[in-house]
């Protein structure tokens, strides 16, 4: 009972339900400066008198851009580089104020710069660019060997590698797309040579990096933003006055500072940003930082709820449409051929197909984890129905027993073992899938794993995937205790002496 | 009893059965013989309501048999066919009894029942808690018949009863069985392709081929006057090996 109230209680910030309008929701893309200015959106909001949410993390850009536009989230942290060359770029903007203009449109409004210009830059080992010799991009153009490796961000996008590769003719043929965090790792070990960095990032100084100099002057400027809804302005005006005292206030080297602590020092972000915000505003922050074990139970709680909803939901609808797949053969190939398509969908993608629909948080993943749970339970519940020997339903059908009572007496429990394994195979996915959830706001052990990714710190990313490897073997074994209750005594003693026999 | 007119069956673009009469008189036992694929397992079939008719009619006691009232009136057929048809996750009481159970027949009546008819085919009350898979081939067959009888039906409908059996429990079967039949006065439609099982049981033969009856009457009819060169074929193919044994064994 006392569980059942706690899971209440958390179930509405996990599945993100419209709070009241003095609730404020800020965003922060996955990488530690977004999440560090995030966290001094948050402190701020609360400093306002306002309760208010910090959604880590949340992927990339285009999550961020429509969770804004659709409400989800008020506020996030934005370059406006990324907005002119990237979001806005067929409005072929040029100047700040068009910029603000094209914002205003759609309903949104962004402060003065912050104060530092985070551009992208091109770097390498200072060691081997000495030894090469190279000191500017163009420099790069002799070395056609080199293995050259990006953030995926920075591969896909318009203003990122195509348009680089182009302006300075670089030859290179050995060019993948990897998570920005990882790119380090891989320059650290000599597997990659050149990668892009953010010019604020820690790592250049840790790393011993040297960034190449834009000498075409292809990057434009990355000047630091708060993006937020002009709503804002009026339902918590107080917010806005404080995010505007923000701007000029962060130089590249306090920045680059802040990075450092957080990332290489292993502080808090909220640490390090209330930490500035007393400093330089001279707030005082209240800092409410959770223990590892708190952490660790918001996010147990909030992965057994994503799993819990999609599964049992899931189990619900499936196992019907198997039957109906096994008794109608048309309308059973249309069932399966669609349940199919679905799990061929990339799951990452299925995350985020949801957002323009749902938005962020718990509803769009327990969707996409709903959806994806469907087939083995589908598949095995048509399957099992359609290996019933002939002769046992026919020999129903002639006692006079009517279609459901068949099903119900004679059919499913024989389907049994075959559904169990269907829902087994489902749950299993579904526990190691819902990690992925964290990337669009849905917590869960994701969460940690995340953010190991991102400090590369190997005992956050098994903070994560530890219980989530527990739980999958826990959700398995009880679908084992289910099985040895639900099974049919004849067909057990069957099983037993066939595994004898062999 | 039962009354077959004009009755077909059509698999794409086999004919399975042609467009047949036949009637079942009330009490007798008939056996619908022929080789393999000649249709004799899709009349009975089609009797049963497994599979529809693609044209004709079957009265049931003077009612035509609909997809509407087959429910009602597959209470009133027993149906065996080889191998029994078990239901393996349910034990020998709870097989016989389903329908009767899911009728919510008076309990006290449902075992009584049981007890009789486990009497009148031999099958000893201590196997009444096992599963299909713990008993022998017999056994289960025994169990098969018993739910076939379970409501008392007036028609038995037989597919090879006995066709998965060994030897020795097969005649054993096979004597049982016509004491049985003899006892109850039923109605019996049995398919068998052994013509001396045929024999055995049969007041009336009809042997079928591709399809359609050839010659329908009692055994020494069919021996004496075959209608086709096919009928006396079909007799003597089975004879030969058994009056060689015969020959061997004087």
């Amino acid at each position: 009972m006392l569980l059942m109230l706690c899971v209440a209680s958390l179930v509405r910030p996990v599945l993100g339900a419209e709070g009241p309008v003095t609730t404020i929701t800020i965003g922060s893309k996955s990488f530690t400066e977004s999440v560090i200015l995030g966290d001094m959106l948050r402190h701020l909001s609360q400093q306002a008198g306002f309760e208010a949410h910090h959604r880590r993390q949340l992927g990339g850009t285009r999550v961020l851009w429509h969770a804004l536009l659709s409400g989800k989230i008020d506020a996030y942290p934005e370059y406006t580089g990324t907005l002119m060359q990237e979001t806005l770029v067929k409005e072929k903007l040029q100047t700040e104020a068009q910029l603000k203009q094209a914002l205003a449109t759609r309903g949104l409004r962004m402060t003065h710069p912050l104060g530092f210009n985070n551009t992208y830059a091109i770097g390498m080992k200072d060691e081997l660019a000495e030894q090469l010799k190279l000191r500017t991009i163009s420099d790069l153009q002799k070395q056609p060997d080199l293995v050259l490796g990006f953030g995926n961000e920075f591969m896909d996008r318009a203003d990122g590698w195509p348009g680089l590769q182009q302006r300075y003719q670089l030859p290179h043929r050995n060019v993948r797309g990897l998570d920005h965090d990882l790119a380090y790792r891989g320059i650290e070990s000599g597997t990659l040579h050149v990668t892009d960095l953010y010019a604020t990032d820690a790592e250049i100084a840790y790393y011993k990096l040297r960034a190449l100099e834009d000498d075409l002057n292809y990057f434009p400027v990355y000047d630091a933003v708060i993006l937020y809804r002009a709503d804002l302005a009026q339902r918590a005006p107080e917010v806005v006055t404080l995010f505007k005292r923000l701007a000029g206030r962060i130089n590249a080297p306090t920045m680059s500072a802040m990075n450092a602590q957080a990332k290489l020092h292993g502080e808090a972000e909220s640490v390090v940003a209330a930490n500035f915000l007393e400093q330089s505003l001279k707030l005082n922050i209240d800092l409410r930082v959770q223990t590892a074990w708190q952490r660790f139970w918001r996010h147990t709680v909030e992965h057994l709820i994503l799993v819990g909803i999609s599964l049992s939901a899931a189990i619900l609808l499936a196992i019907p449409l198997g039957i109906l797949a096994a008794r109608r053969p048309r309308l059973g190939h249309v069932v399966l051929g669609i349940a199919g398509i679905i799990q061929t969908i990339p799951s990452l993608a299925l995350f985020v197909f949801m957002i323009p629909l749902l938005g962020i948080g718990g509803p769009p993943a327990v969707v996409a984890l709903f959806l994806y749970s469907l087939l083995p339970i589908i598949r095995n519940t048509y399957a099992g129905l359609k290996d019933i020997p002939s002769a046992i339903v026919e020999s129903a059908q002639a006692l006079g027993l009517p279609s459901r009572a068949r099903l119900r007496i004679v059919e499913l429990p024989l389907a049994t073992r075959a559904i169990l394994a269907g829902i087994k195979t489902s749950a299993v996915i579904n526990v190691g899938t819902a990690t992925l959830s964290a990337l669009i706001g849905a917590g869960g052990y994701g969460q940690p794993i995340l953010t190991g990714i991102r400090l590369d710190d190997i005992g956050l990313i098994l903070q994560g995937a530890v219980p989530a490897a527990a739980l999958a073997l826990l959700v398995q074994g009880l679908f084992e205790l289910i099985e040895r209750a639900l099974l049919p005594k004849g067909l057990r003693v069957q099983a037993s002496e066939l595994r004898s026999a062999s | 009893m039962l009354v077959l007119s004009n009755v077909s069956k059509q698999y794409g673009d086999t004919q399975a059965l042609a467009p047949t009469d036949l009637q079942v008189p009330a009490g007798e036992t008939l056996v619908l013989i022929g080789p393999s694929g000649c249709g004799k397992s899709t009349l009975l079939r089609l009797i049963a309501g497994l599979i529809q008719t693609d044209s004709g009619a079957l009265r049931l006691e003077g009612t035509v048999l609909t997809p509407a009232n087959i429910l009602h009136a597959r209470q009133r057929m027993g149906y065996v066919i080889q191998e029994g048809g078990l239901f393996p996750h349910l034990t020998v009481r709870d097989n016989v009894t389903v329908m009767a159970r899911y009728l919510h027949r008076d309990t006290g009546w449902i075992d009584s029942r049981l007890a009789e008819l486990a009497e009148l085919v031999r099958l000893p009350q201590e196997l009444m808690p096992r599963f299909p898979h713990e008993l022998s081939g017999g056994q289960r067959q025994r169990v098969s018949l018993m739910r076939a009888l379970m409501l008392d039906p007036d028609l038995l409908l037989l597919d090879e009863p006995l066709g998965a059996l060994d030897p020795m429990i097969r005649y054993e079967l096979q004597q049982e069985l016509k004491s049985i039949f003899g006892q109850l006065s039923k109605t019996v439609v049995m398919v068998t392709h052994d013509i001396a099982e045929a024999a055995f049981f049969g007041q009336t033969l009809v042997l079928m081929r591709d399809g359609r009856i050839v010659q329908t009457g009692p055994f020494t009819e069919l021996a004496q006057k075959p209608a086709e060169p096919f009928v006396e074929q079909f007799i003597t193919a089975q004879r030969e090996p058994m009056e060689q044994l015969a020959a061997a064994l004087r």
